[in-house]
């Protein structure tokens, strides 16, 4: 599901198979108790988290087949996401996401949730598909949007055209830091980052803290228990 | 005053005749009514595109009817009118299940602005036009939701000072730099029109939800629609 790897100071966290690594309760679960090893490093507040995925996919969203089998599994999604979302905002050490494959909705929240984000440009894009799949947008992945993407006209283009966002058009946007030829380039220019990082020394403590500052209007709406936009109470709606 | 017309899966509001456009309370209702016609006509794929006839788009607030009222206290109570009853036009914007496209012809001045501002995509003329927030240089403080308004749809402060701070007249390309507009190409009041047909065409063949599209467009906006008294609802069964 996931493996996770040191690299001199770099933690790399790879979803791992030719799957869609669709965010279900399992390979959630797996994604945090990787970031619970991390934390526990005692070299974690001098360190650098890279995440990156295997295949054509960095992650395809919630598990939305698993959540129609089974809505009772609905909450506990939406909730493992929210926990892993606050532990990367609150991780003691930069974090950079290397989208080696198409990033969609939750998918793409999880990568706008590292604080910089290198993707390839070959394949590929970044996808709110919640528009044309006729889905509620949580109100805390829109507190993330605001927050990360800084043009309100580009937000519009991401949440009301449902645009598929390659890495050059991310670059255009400010959603991407950096746009490579490949995923294997990808990634190298990620540990090429994080070695730069890690060079640079800081206090991952000090840095996990400014960035939650940062970020508090999601901390805030992560904590919060509407499970969709604000006024939500139709239990119609499925993940 | 103001028309609706039919063309496919697009709604055209036009504000008619070669006046300004000024909104007073019978100017507003009637287009109130037309937003509440296109409303309740709405489909999948439909798509609402706003234009006006002549040199302006608008010209904001009929300040000449607020001071007919023929002492400072009156005209201070009719523009206060203007000011609330402006609001659910732009709340009903806000909450219109289709996209929106404000094609502006000529000038957009203060509350004229800001019905082309709660439009989702604003396309203007490059050679004729101008945007202006006329406020600081009349005199007249800004209602809470305008300046929600401009925090909300423009970006960068240095955007907002142009617009709101330095009394400036705004013109196409400028306003494009600034991203206060998506677009100022073309070169003709028919060239904006044609342009803004084909965006909404475009947005017209998704065939999207508008519950969906309005509950999601809200959402960008938190602030604008809690001063408006928006609040997102849920809705629909997704495809799936």
């Amino acid at each position: 599901m996931c493996s996770l790897e040191k690299r001199g100071r770099l933690f790399l966290l790879k979803l791992t198979g030719e799957g869609e690594h669709r965010l279900n309760p399992t390979l959630l679960d797996a994604i945090r108790s990787a970031i619970n090893q991390i934390r526990s490093d005692p070299s974690s507040s001098q360190s650098v988290l890279i995440t990156t995925a295997d295949g054509k996919f960095f992650s395809n969203g919630y598990d939305l087949a698993l959540a129609e089998r089974d809505p009772s599994l609905r909450f506990p999604m939406d909730a493992k996401l929210r926990s892993l979302v606050a532990d990367l905002i609150s991780l003691p050490m930069p974090t950079i996401a290397a989208v080696t494959g198409h990033a969609s909705a939750a998918g793409f929240i999880l990568a706008m949730s590292h604080d910089y984000i290198l993707m390839r440009r070959d394949r590929g894009f970044l996808y709110m598909s919640e528009l044309d799949i006729n889905l509620p947008v949580p109100a805390w992945f829109m507190a993330l949007i605001r927050v990360k993407i800084g043009s309100p006209a580009a937000r519009r283009d991401v949440m009301l055209t449902a645009e598929k966002v390659t890495a050059d058009r991310g670059l255009e946007m400010g959603i991407v830091d950096s746009a490579h030829g490949s995923a294997a380039e990808t990634i190298e220019a990620a540990v090429k980052l994080g070695d730069g990082i890690v060079r640079v020394g800081f206090d991952g403590h000090v840095y996990g803290r400014i960035r939650e500052t940062l970020l508090r209007e999601v901390l805030h709406t992560l904590g919060s228990n509407e499970s969709a936009s604000t006024g939500v109470r139709n239990s119609g709606s499925k993940l | 005053m103001c028309t609706l017309e039919k063309r496919g899966d697009l709604f055209l509001l036009t504000l008619t005749g070669d006046g300004e456009h000024r909104f007073n309370p019978d100017t507003i209702a009637s287009i109130l009514s037309l937003l509440d016609q296109a409303k309740s006509q709405s489909t999948r794929g439909s798509v609402l595109i706003t234009t006006a006839h002549g040199k302006f788009f608008s010209n904001g607030f009929d300040l000449a009817w607020a001071l007919a009222a023929g002492s400072k206290t009156g005209a201070a109570e009719r523009l206060h009118q203007m000011v609330e009853l402006f609001k659910p036009v732009v709340a009903a914007l806000l909450d219109l299940p289709m996209p929106t496209i404000a094609s502006l012809n000529g000038h957009a001045a203060a509350a004229g602005l800001m019905l082309a501002l709660s439009h989702d995509y604003i396309f203007m003329r490059k050679d004729r036009g101008v945007l202006y927030m006329s406020e600081v240089d009349i005199g007249l403080s800004m209602p809470d939701y305008f300046s929600a308004m401009v925090r909300a749809k423009i970006g960068t402060s240095a955007a907002r000072r142009e617009l709101l701070l330095s009394g400036k007249k705004i013109r196409g390309e400028e306003a494009a730099g600034l991203g206060i507009v998506d677009s100022a190409a073309h070169d003709s009041a028919e060239g904006v029109v044609e342009a803004t047909v084909r965006l909404g065409e475009k947005l017209a063949a998704r065939k999207w939800s508008g519950e969906v599209y309005a509950s999601i467009r809200k959402s960008l906006y938190p602030e604008l629609c809690g001063i408006l008294g928006l609040e997102a609802t849920i809705f629909a069964n997704p495809k799936l």
